[in-house]
């Protein structure tokens, strides 16, 4: 197997490049937009592939969300404890009778019960990005990351200060980089979709079927 | 004797339904594209970026491949080398016997495909079950993709229908494209929830970071590279690029060049297996990158250009011969003009060489290309490498499309068009006994006119109209 590797890399070593492959020039592409426009420019991309943005504020929230959830008939939602939104809801979830359920123990112990049972999951996010309408999520140990694809429905908050106008904005901004990359860094832009069966635009094939984002301004 | 590409060739047309149903795909992903590049100075610009950025890779290529192997064990990523497909496929199966793996997800992979791994794998007694909803279409239908990222797209909604439910008798008749999507999330929901290891590939390595990125818009990419406690990515050794600050602009390219989607609905970076305190994810994270000839490509300074390929199938969408034949009529795993470069360099000149003569050259792939490979001028390249005799043997099965006869045609031809006396003779004879030639020139003239020679030679012409002017 090594010698798979010595093999290959001997091969490719052994082609004489004309020197002058001159560095690349990279820049980061971005748009001026300001606060507003990048908060419209990201909500009308995201109503194209039919997810839900609701503006909301700090305080109203969780009580905006429960409401969204009681008109989904959502009887229940896994949260991760750990994250001081997750704790915010779960107050809002009890009071409205939607049963709160924390994602506090790792997959194994409770896969059936996540994949069969669970109407909807809760999760921040790191941001978004205004130009293709895609939230940032990076996965750890506070928030695992099947919250946002088994539940058929996930709910997301997002706070407006934090949408970048591109990736390449996104990344720089935030240094990914330098602060090097978690376990699973996702874009999600959307719910899941497909259009294998005759180019028809059809949703909710693994992932979820419905996206919500909550952007509080 | 006709070959099992003309056999393909030739069934391909006979079928009318296929190619309707092939040209309002066609047509519909071509305008969907078009829709999203309205500014052509924006279109240019990011292919010249990305075709640099996947140029840069390849001339850095070997430096890179090691930067990343350094990151990824560092993240806890295994990396592993295949030089063939049997190799990759052997270690696939090591990995999936010794986790004591009965049953592998996979999601949407077409170096699998070229590995033929799910014949491999359940010769040995796994059952491998596609996830993505056009592969899970073609895996119940026994047959191959028909396109390298739509690969059931040769199959019409009733097709699809009518093997639904012969397949699943259990579950009601329908061709109502959202009761089929939610049967088949019903049908593999189960199949995640206990797989026991996922299979993906991988659209872009990052050196940097040591980091997988997989575009995907089901979630399956996502499900098989999370739920199941073990992931195994396989991939190509050109698909690395050196920063992340590269992945971006390949990025905004890839999904609108190949489904006019300006983004897909998951962008995955995969850096690393399960962190003790997670609570999810797989605990061990394998990575097998397969040469398969493409170091043999990588030696050639023209033909490497052949791997700066993204994969996102805008040459096929755009190209006339696809769109005539559909995927099959190839018999490759690669099909349309980015097949018809790859194949014949992987396989052997002399086994797929045909490919690259069957085009016009009329360069529709080149213009729509996001890393602006010259595919015509490849093709060109290739038919050349496919009849040489001088050959340096880079190229797989060089000269073994040579045939004696046709060789001595050309040989006639250069020596009467480098001796301007002989060739004035016979050009003027040519016209004068022009009423004399043969109108039967064999399968040329089963559905066409045989070519009629002018009435005096072109350079005649051209002397009068110098006298005229005079």
């Amino acid at each position: 197997m090594s010698e798979a590797r010595h093999r290959i890399l001997q091969r490719l070593r052994r082609v004489e490049r004309p020197s002058g492959d001159e560095e690349l020039t990279r820049s980061v592409d971005r748009h001026p937009w300001n606060r507003d426009e990048k908060i419209e420019r990201f909500s009308t991309r995201m109503s194209e592939v039919r997810a839900e943005v609701h503006l909301t504020t700090k305080d109203t929230w969780a009580a905006d969300l429960t409401a969204i959830l009681l008109n989904k008939g959502v009887r229940n939602m896994v949260y991760a404890p750990d994250k001081p939104d997750g704790s915010q809801l779960a107050t809002a979830l009890n009071a409205a009778k939607i049963d709160s359920v924390p994602y506090a123990q790792s997959i194994e112990a409770w896969k059936s019960e996540l994949f069969q049972q669970m109407d909807a999951g809760f999760t921040g996010c790191r941001g978004a990005i205004a130009e293709t309408g895609s939230l940032i999520l990076w996965a750890d140990e506070a928030e695992p990351r099947l919250l946002s694809l088994v539940p058929p429905i996930h709910c997301v908050l997002l706070q407006a200060d934090q949408i970048h106008s591109t990736f390449a904005e996104a990344i720089e901004a935030q240094g990914w980089t330098q602060e090097g990359m978690p376990t699973n860094a996702l874009l999600i832009s959307g719910p899941s979709k497909s259009a294998d069966i005759a180019q028809v635009l059809a949703y909710g094939v693994h992932g979820p079927k419905s996206l919500v984002v909550m952007v509080v301004q | 004797m006709a070959s099992e590409f003309h056999r393909g060739v030739v069934k391909a047309l006979h079928d009318g339904a296929l190619r309707g149903h092939l040209r309002r795909a066609m047509d519909s992903l071509m305008e969907k594209r078009q829709a999203l590049f309205p500014d052509v100075d924006e279109l240019e610009s990011l292919r010249r970026r990305c075709m640099q950025i996947r140029a840069h890779a390849l001339a850095n290529l070997p430096d890179l491949l090691e930067q990343l192997e350094q990151r990824c064990s560092e993240n806890g990523i295994q990396v592993h080398w295949a030089e063939t497909t049997e190799q990759a496929n052997d270690l696939v199966y090591e990995i999936l016997q010794r986790h004591g793996v009965k049953q592998l997800v996979k999601g949407k992979s077409m170096v699998s495909e070229e590995m033929g791994l799910n014949h491999y794998l359940e010769a040995r007694g796994i059952e491998c079950l596609e996830s993505d909803l056009g592969e899970f279409i073609i895996q119940l239908a026994g047959e191959t993709p028909s396109h390298i990222v739509m690969p059931a797209l040769h199959k019409s909604k009733q097709e699809i229908a009518e093997l639904f439910h012969e397949k699943f008798p259990d579950i009601p008749y329908t061709d109502d494209v959202d009761e089929l999507t939610a049967a088949a999330r019903a049908i593999l929901r189960e199949k995640f929830e206990q797989a026991e290891a996922g299979l993906s590939g991988v659209n872009f390595l990052v050196a940097e970071t040591g980091t997988l990125c997989l575009v995907e818009n089901e979630g399956n990419g996502r499900m098989s590279t999370t739920v199941p406690p073990l992931h195994i990515a396989v991939t190509g050794i050109e698909k690395v690029v050196e920063k992340l600050a590269d992945v971006p602009p390949l990025l905004s390219l890839l999904p609108r060049s190949a489904t006019g989607q300006r983004i897909t609905t998951y962008f995955n970076m995969i850096s690393g297996p399960r962190k003790p305190d997670e609570k999810d994810g797989p605990t061990e994270v394998h990575l097998v990158l397969l040469d398969n000839g493409r170091s043999r490509i990588y030696a050639d300074e023209e033909l490497q250009a052949t791997l700066r390929c993204i994969r996102c199938g805008a040459c096929i969408n755009h190209c006339p011969v696809y769109t005539r034949l559909g995927g099959h009529a190839y018999g490759t795993v690669y099909p349309g003009p980015i097949g018809s470069i790859l194949e014949p360099q992987k396989e052997g000149l002399d086994r797929l060489g045909e490919l690259a003569e069957a085009s016009t050259l009329c360069g529709a792939c080149a213009e729509v290309c996001p890393v602006r490979i010259p595919i015509p001028q490849l093709l060109n390249r290739l038919r050349w490498e496919s009849v040489r005799q001088d050959g340096d043997d880079e190229t797989k099965g060089q000269g073994g499309r040579r045939k004696a006869t046709q060789a001595g045609l050309w040989q006639a031809w250069a020596s009467l068009a480098s001796h301007p006396a002989l060739y004035r003779i016979a050009v003027g004879s040519a016209s004068r006994f022009r009423r004399l030639l043969p109108q039967q020139l064999g399968p040329w003239t089963r559905v066409r006119k045989a070519p009629q020679i002018a009435e005096k030679p072109l350079r005649q012409l051209i002397e009068q109209e110098d006298k005229r002017d005079e």
